[in-house]
């Protein structure tokens, strides 16, 4: 092969390579193409999603809370805006050190890292959580002339809650504070009930209803939260605003509540523990609704601090219980008007049925002793509410035998949630043979023994109910059978819309009850303030009352004077005025108060001299004097008995 | 017919190839307007710094296209010489930026030696190959080996991968087209396919860690996978005919990272879409056809060589750049030939396309 034919030879190879690099060339340039076809015409739409959702910031607008006023436009709460100096741990260079260098700007107290410490533990570390709310206007100078010393660290004007009367009717309102987990769990719960997207109307929002009110009308007063699309670069800096939805403010709540009654109810409570409803019988308005001892709700709003906390956790008289609705009390005396009512509606007793009261009742080998030693003599039903008699009540009891008296109290709501509008309502206990069969585990202890049902009819034994359901009984005592669900709120007003919509007017159920037996109660409660137990609490009023003391003992001994003050009866009245056209009951309880008429009956006849006279002065029994005559009249015997009978 | 022939004179003498520079001039336009948009933002000043690069770039280009082929081959051994001996230099006394040695320091200015490879490297083995011309054997394409393999191994522990690659395929375009036996090059492949795993195991960190985010990017969104998620929305977002000039939103809010740089083509894909890939990937291939048609037309050895692995070379940029802004193929550190903004590899390219224009110019002389 010469020199010539080899570099032919070369030649047309390397053209035949040429060529095949060429074809190689546009076989994987049209790789590419179809690559670049699969991403911008194929996949168009996805990218497009994702070039836009890179680019668009949806922030939330967080809606103004609702405010709640009473009825009569006295401000309960309400929100306003503050400057808070917030953290978020994540774009920090260090936590420790850069709150160590903010305090030499602003004032942090420990109380603020404490509280700041415990919100971290709650959230996560891109959220932003506050070190110091309601800077000064000259700490929010100092600080925005450094910010650039402190990644992380920013100043926001956020709505504070607020309540401006303090602890007044703390446990009918309740408190808002930060969202929790189970907070976030409840709004998607609320959420998939309600057919609505609580959880995105929740996006932004920090602050939620924990308990009363804020909790239970927490959706009304939320508003609906609006938004602002930005556009942000890659740092997430805004470039610029797209949209703005506005946000929809909450809803105002109107309540029935009179701020000064209650104001007037809680100060006639003092130093003592207990609570009092107070209901416009026709149509369930609460108009106060007490439990004593309150707290301040401002403590929780911008995260309660430890201490505080602690200070209300472990308080012995248990400042954060609401008595009110969730504190159930043996009734004692103050169920024997309803005892009175269930006998007449069964037809059982007549109201000129006499017994002869000889100062006990034997039943089953045992001796039911009367608070009177040698018993009242000859008593018939209206004697039986106006002295209390316990022997007539126990003779009552075991005639009507236990499952018609639990019929008719379940009638009167008794032994179930009223239906008031606050979350968490307690049922108290309506004593049965199935409910015994129902609460206990051991078998011994789910029979039902006859001797119970003679305790049950004199208040005491197993029965078990909060000053709620005793004043929401006797409402529905005094309407003839009308049965109103109790309501705090009286109507919920769209501040946009100006559109207002009312709460429950309509009675919600009829118990069968007859006008005759109805009056003959309200009779026998008008005479117990004449000339019964209540009598010395409502001498002199210039209205007609109606009313029924009522001791429950807390434990089983004879002589409570001496005894530990925690230990001492409770105290119940209720009371109805005036007697023809009832405008207001109340159920009163005061914890370890001795006598009804001594400590509850009083509170009574503030109430109603505030709310039917408009005056604030009434000359309250003295305690001594109340108890040495009518007081002896009360049950403290019945109960000793009533303790032996149980423990056998 | 008379000014055809004298408009070919001047072209001769002018060593211009006209198609060439047509296209090159129309892809540095496209670079222009695309670091516009990728910048404007933060100013001028990349602008015209690419402008000035762009003058030097054309100016040494009609240099290289002036110097006719013989020289060129005379060029060879120092040059690949000087850059092998600057890379040993590098490995000893380089300068570290980026957890890579790729910089030497000469005191007054920082040069990077295996920029100059890519250059030195198709010189060398076409001039080899030409010296031994018509008795080519195994033994020949053994010794190209070796003087294919030291240069990178010295790039590759920079290390700098993107770089290794367009070198080695310089290197490997001259071997194959000067002839490497069809058996030995699938022999090689298959032990190339054997030796993987040991290559893995040679790799850096963050080369393994960049071709494992290829495989599934969103397995890291915000890490190294971030990348490559960025420019693929960028250019799927871009559809059939783009959002349009300044109107990309992923490169106005700085999605797109490197987005004057290596991913500049998901800037442009952004605003142009289908449409305008669809012209730049026509005139990438412009370029290589006419590239390897120059090769085809040229008379020597040498000349043949070296134009088809020019030709070649500008083809593994782009599809590379290409692929990988396109999630394709790995993130190596490849711009987008005469586009992307960057002095040096502007430099670098227009001495390759002088090259293939004084290969055509010079060739009426050779035949003369």
């Amino acid at each position: 092969m010469n020199d010539y034919q080899h570099t032919q030879q070369e030649i047309s190879r390397f053209r035949r390579r040429a060529l095949l690099a060429g074809f190689g060339a546009l076989t994987l340039f049209s790789l590419l193409f179809a690559r670049f076809f699969h991403l911008q015409v194929t996949l168009h739409e996805h990218y497009s999603t994702r070039a836009e959702s890179n680019r668009i910031s949806l922030v939330p607008i967080v809606p103004n809370r609702g405010n709640i006023t009473d009825r009569n436009g006295v401000v309960l709460a309400r929100n306003y805006s503050a400057f808070t100096l917030e953290i978020t741990p994540s774009k920090t260079n260090g936590l420790e050190a850069t709150i160590n260098a903010l305090a030499e700007v602003v004032d942090i107290q420990p109380k603020d890292r404490r509280r700041f410490k415990k919100q971290l533990e709650e959230s996560k570390s891109f959220e932003s959580i506050p070190i110091r709310t309601r800077l000064t206007d000259e700490e929010v100078a100092r600080f925005a002339a450094r910010r650039y010393l402190f990644p992380g660290v920013e100043i926001n004007a956020r709505l504070f809650r607020q309540y401006p009367e303090g602890a007044l009717a703390v446990h009918a309102l309740g408190y808002i504070s930060r969202i929790r987990e189970a907070d976030v769990k409840w709004i998607a719960e609320r959420g998939e009930e309600d057919r609505e997207d609580y959880t995105n109307n929740y996006k932004g929002t920090d602050h939620i209803g924990q308990t009363g009110l804020e909790r239970f009308y927490e959706f009304e007063l939320h508003g609906g939260t609006g938004n602002e699309q930005l556009e942000v670069d890659k740092s997430g800096r805004a470039v610029r605003v797209l949209t703005h939805t506005a946000p929809t403010p909450g809803k105002n709540l109107t309540l029935t509540l009179d701020s000064e009654l209650q104001r007037m109810a809680e100060a006639a409570f003092g130093e003592r523990r207990g609570s009092m409803v107070a209901l416009d019988p026709n149509d369930g308005s609460v108009l106060a609704l007490v439990s004593n001892p309150g707290f301040d709700p401002n403590l929780f709003v911008d995260g309660i601090r430890f201490d505080d906390w602690d200070e209300l956790n472990t308080n012995p008289d248990k400042p954060l219980l609401n008595r009110a609705i969730n504190s159930g009390y043996a009734p004692g005396s103050t169920f024997k008007p309803l005892m009175a009512l269930a006998a007449l509606s069964q037809g059982k007793r007549g109201v000129n049925y006499t017994i002869a009261d000889p100062g006990y009742f034997n039943f089953g080998g045992r001796r039911f002793m009367d608070d009177k030693v040698g018993g009242h003599g000859s008593v018939d039903m209206l004697k039986s509410i106006i002295v209390s008699c316990n022997t007539y009540y126990y003779n009552l009891a075991n005639d009507l035998g236990i499952d018609a008296i639990a019929r008719f109290m379940a009638q009167l709501g008794l032994g179930k949630p009223t239906g008031i509008d606050l979350p968490g309502e307690s049922s108290g206990t309506l004593p049965s043979p199935e409910w015994k069969a129902g609460y206990f585990k051991k078998r011994e202890q789910q029979k039902w023994f006859p001797g119970e049902t003679i305790s049950v009819g004199i208040g005491q034994g197993y029965n078990n109910y909060t000053s709620l359901q005793m004043a929401h009984a006797l409402a529905n005592i005094l309407n003839y059978g009308k049965v109103y669900a109790p309501h705090l709120v009286s109507h919920i007003t769209d501040p946009t819309t100006g559109e207002i919509k009312r709460i429950a007017t309509e009675p919600a159920r009829q118990i069968p009850l007859k006008t005759e037996h109805v009056d003959f109660i309200k009779t026998a409660m008008a005479g117990v303030n004449k000339q019964g137990t209540g009598a010395r609490a409502f001498a002199g009023a210039p209205y007609e009352s109606g009313g029924k003391t009522g001791t429950a003992q807390v434990v089983g001994q004879r002589n409570t004077r001496n005894l530990d003050v925690r230990l001492r009866d409770n105290s119940w009245f209720i009371a109805f005025a005036p007697v023809d056209q009832p405008k207001i009951v109340v159920a009163v309880l005061v914890e370890n108060g001795g006598f009804g008429a001594a400590s509850a009956a009083p509170i009574a006849r503030q109430v109603f001299d505030y709310y039917l006279l408009g005056t604030t002065k009434t000359t309250p029994a003295p305690e001594g004097v109340a108890t040495a005559d009518e007081g002896n009249t009360e049950d403290t015997e019945e109960e000793g008995e009533h303790q032996h009978v149980v423990a056998d | 017919m008379w000014s055809r022939i004298k408009h070919q004179g001047a072209e001769i003498r002018a060593h211009l190839d006209i198609p060439l520079l047509i296209i090159v001039l129309l892809l540095m336009g496209v670079g222009l307007i695309t670091i516009y948009s990728a910048t404007s933002s933060a100013g001028l000043a990349r602008l015209d710094n690419q402008m000035v690069n762009m003058l030097v770039a054309v100016i040494i280009m009609l240099a290289v296209a002036q110097t006719s082929p013989q020289k060129l081959m005379r060029f060879a051994p120092p040059v690949y010489l000087i850059g092998l001996a600057l890379l040993i230099g590098v490995a000893l006394f380089g300068v570290v930026v980026n957890g890579s040695r790729r910089w030497l320091s000469l005191g007054f200015i920082r040069i990077q030696p295996s920029e100059i490879m890519k250059i030195a490297m198709p010189l060398m083995l076409a001039w080899y190959f030409h010296k031994n011309e018509s008795l080519i054997n195994l033994k020949h394409f053994a010794i190209a080996t070796v003087i294919l393999l030291l240069p990178i191994g010295l790039i590759l522990k920079q290390p700098d991968l993107g770089t290794s690659l367009l070198v080695g395929a310089a290197g490997f375009f001259v071997i194959f087209f000067a002839g490497l036996p069809w058996k030995i090059m699938l022999g090689m492949a298959a032990a190339g396919g054997a030796a993987l795993p040991f290559v893995w195991n040679l790799l850096h960190d963050y080369q393994r860690r960049r071709i494992l985010t290829l495989i599934d990017p969103t397995s890291d969104p915000l890490g190294a996978g971030y990348h490559i998620i960025q420019s693929t929305i960028a250019i799927g977002s871009g559809g059939p005919v783009g959002k349009g000039w300044l109107n990309g939103t992923q490169t106005r809010l700085e999605f797109i990272p490197e987005k004057h740089t290596d991913f500049i083509f998901a800037v442009f894909s952004e605003e142009w879409g289908l449409l305008g890939n669809g012209i730049l990937l026509a005139l990438f291939l412009c370029l290589v056809v006419r590239g390897l048609m120059i090769a085809a037309a040229a008379p020597t050895l040498f000349s043949r060589l070296l134009a088809a692995a020019i030709s070649m070379v500008l083809f593994i940029y782009a599809f590379v750049n290409m692929g990988m802004v396109s999630g394709i193929l790995p993130v190596v550190g490849v711009p987008l030939p005469f586009i992307s903004y960057g002095g040096t590899a502007l430099v670098t390219l227009m001495i390759g396309i002088g090259m293939l224009m004084s290969i055509h110019t010079h060739r009426m002389l050779v035949k003369k």
